[in-house]
């Protein structure tokens, strides 16, 4: 296994979970839905820009 | 300086002279549907501000470096990532554009949601983005049995159960290598791309979907002409003055 | 009314245009997450836990290899008790109400599990007398005769599982020599079985058995579900699962080897098996995939739907991504 297969973090070591009632989700998958839903409200609230040029827009 | 004009009214089929050519049917009816202007227009509409709007053509973008790094992953058969660094590289990129797809594409779904994106005639925009994300499950799911490792090992043999309980597994059998690989590499993905592509052509057809009107209900309004309605989205004219 | 009208009416825009280029976006778009995933690559790269084989496995857990082979020829295992599409037996057949689809699309992939995981493998093992002899007895013997010594050797080994899951003291009829890896079973009215299966743990340390699974039709193969349902009916896969979190009461269908995130968009799927009457349902599986059918259905529907369709416009998120247009409208 050369250089381009090792990683900077290894992750090949059993999952840490979150664990709640029933519930039991990898700490990764939790990261990867908590990013999501992080990543969606930024877009929703975060302005776009090119706000002059919409402003003198052609109709 | 460019044309921030909407796109020409498509001009009305009756006008040109009928053809019995298969031909000039299937390359007016392309015309008629999507002139080129509509199908790559150069302006969206002032409405289109802000950064949830880039998440459809991110999962587009996601797809097509599955697409590549996944054939160069063919190009070397399937064993090749498990014994070279090359190959384990290109293995990886391939498994991150894959989480990447459905990180973006569900952020995506999740705005077309809450824009209430189906108004205006855009039903099947919405149908043909669902299915989308429901043939890609199978899609990563014929991959995963595809890594012949242990991985694939154990989502194989617990898998069956499940596709077995519905009958699906008397014909689509995920310990069966040759058959998931099949699957993964062609008929899957050619399915994604289809509907991803008669996804946009209609999101091209229909144009982005205006924002929900503000005021209260508008005074209903006398039906327009077909002309008209040509306003760089291609929706006909709504008959009633009913609001979302 | 077209079928594809839904409620809303939504009036052409006849406001504004600005210059957007979509071609460049594309270009930037992939360029982003071409990066991304290189990044990401770098940083993590990809888990490649080996396969594990039917060799280790009968290095590893003796024991339990030869229970498992052992429930193969008696036809006692999960899979021999399987039903469709494996065989006509009903042990995991499963239905929901008037629906039967596993028994419908009947056996289109048949195993029968004594003669294709003990029997035929052995069969191809040469110069050994004495198996050979064991075999033509075993072949020449009635069905019930067969059932009878295979089930008097398998009793001990499943006692001796017992013991070692319960973490008791195991019987003294199976010993296991840890130098050798052999497996003795003291099995009375087992016939010739005991020197069939001694065979059998012979040729599966030596590797011969998992190309005997695999090539058992033709010289080319990519079918691997002999092997794999073989091994399936052990206890090695569970075990490497166990420990990696891909069991179901783990959410497992979730989940990657190591640490990596796996399948987070599964997670309504895993949800509905962790639930009453689901949980603890013979017909797990085809009631949470018909529960996923419908849901799924309702997904692609849902401009159809009332109420769902009309979250939006009651739970007004969209004045945060319309809030620019909003506000010009408010301004001119």
């Amino acid at each position: 296994m050369n250089v381009l297969a090792a990683a900077v973090f290894n992750l090949n070591h059993p999952a840490h979970t979150v664990d709640w009632e029933f519930i039991h989700l990898s700490v990764a998958n939790v990261v990867v839905i908590v990013l999501m839903l992080i990543v969606f409200f930024l877009a929703i609230l975060l302005p776009f820009p090119g706000a002059a040029r919409r402003r003198g827009g052609v109709s | 300086m460019s044309t921030t004009a909407p796109p020409p009214a498509p001009s009305t089929p009756g006008a040109r002279a009928p053809s019995k050519s298969w031909t000039v049917k299937v390359r007016e009816a392309g015309v008629d549907a999507l002139p080129p202007e509509k199908l790559l227009p150069d302006g969206q509409p002032t409405y289109v501000a802000s950064w949830i709007y880039v998440f459809g053509v991110a999962s587009i973008a996601s797809l097509i470096v599955i697409i590549g790094s996944g054939s160069i992953l063919t190009l070397k058969g399937p064993a090749w990532w498990h014994y070279t660094g090359v190959g384990h590289f290109f293995n990886s990129i391939h498994l991150w554009s894959v989480e990447l797809f459905f990180f973006v594409m569900v952020v995506h779904l999740w705005g077309k949601y809450w824009m209430a994106a189906w108004r205006g005639g855009r039903g099947r925009v919405w149908v043909t983005g669902a299915i989308t994300f429901l043939v890609a499950v199978p899609a990563a799911l014929t991959g995963y049995v595809s890594q012949q490792n242990f991985d694939a090992q154990w989502i194989s043999t617990q898998a069956k159960d499940a596709l077995n309980s519905v009958g699906v597994g008397a014909f689509f059998n995920v310990t069966n290598f040759g058959q998931m690989y099949s699957y993964h590499v062609l008929i899957l993905p050619i399915a994604v791309v289809a509907l991803v592509g008669a996804h946009v052509l209609l999101v091209r057809r229909n144009g982005v979907v205006p924002p929900f009107e503000l005021e209260k209900r508008l005074p209903a309004a006398k039906p327009t002409g077909a002309s008209a309605a040509g306003q760089g989205d291609g929706s006909a004219p709504s008959s009633t003055g009913g609001q979302a | 009314m077209s079928i594809w009208k839904t409620e809303e009416h939504t009036r052409p825009w006849k406001g504004g245009y600005y210059p957007y280029d979509l071609v460049k976006e594309l270009f930037i778009a992939v360029g982003v997450i071409g990066l991304l995933a290189v990044l990401l690559t770098i940083a993590f790269s990809s888990p490649d836990d080996k396969s594990s084989t039917i060799a280790q496995w009968s290095h590893e857990l003796p024991a339990n290899f030869a229970t498992a082979a052992s429930k193969e020829l008696a036809q006692t295992s999960p899979i021999a008790e399987y039903g469709p599409p494996y065989n006509h037996s009903s042990g995991s057949v499963q239905h929901f109400l008037l629906l039967h689809p596993q028994r419908w699309l009947g056996v289109s992939h048949p195993i029968n599990t004594a003669d294709d995981y003990v029997v035929k493998p052995l069969e191809t093992v040469p110069n050994d007398p004495a198996l050979q002899s064991a075999l033509a007895e075993y072949k020449a013997a009635p069905e019930k005769q067969k059932k009878e010594w295979s089930e008097a050797y398998l009793k001990p080994l499943e006692e001796y599982e017992t013991a070692v899951e319960e973490k008791k003291t195991p019987p003294s009829t199976v010993t296991v020599d840890s130098n050798t890896g052999t497996v003795t079973v003291q099995a009375k009215g087992a016939g010739p079985v005991p020197v069939m299966m001694s065979s059998l743990l012979s040729l599966a340390k030596s590797g011969g058995l998992e190309g005997g699974l695999v090539t058992s039709s033709q010289f080319f193969q990519t079918d691997y579900t002999k092997p794999l349902l073989f091994m399936a009916d052990g206890g090695l896969l569970a075990e490497r699962a166990e420990a990696n979190h891909l069991l179901g009461k783990q959410w497992g269908l979730m989940n990657e080897t190591g640490s990596y995130p796996g399948q987070p968009w599964l997670w309504l799927y895993a949800f509905w098996y962790q639930v009453e009457p689901m949980k603890s349902s013979p017909n797990a599986d085809i009631q949470v995939l018909l529960i996923m059918g419908v849901l799924s259905l309702a997904f692609i529907c849902i401009p159809f739907l009332p109420v769902i369709n009309k979250l939006p416009r009651w739970i007004p998120l969209y004045k945060l991504i319309w809030k620019e247009h909003y506000r010009a409208q408010q301004t001119s």
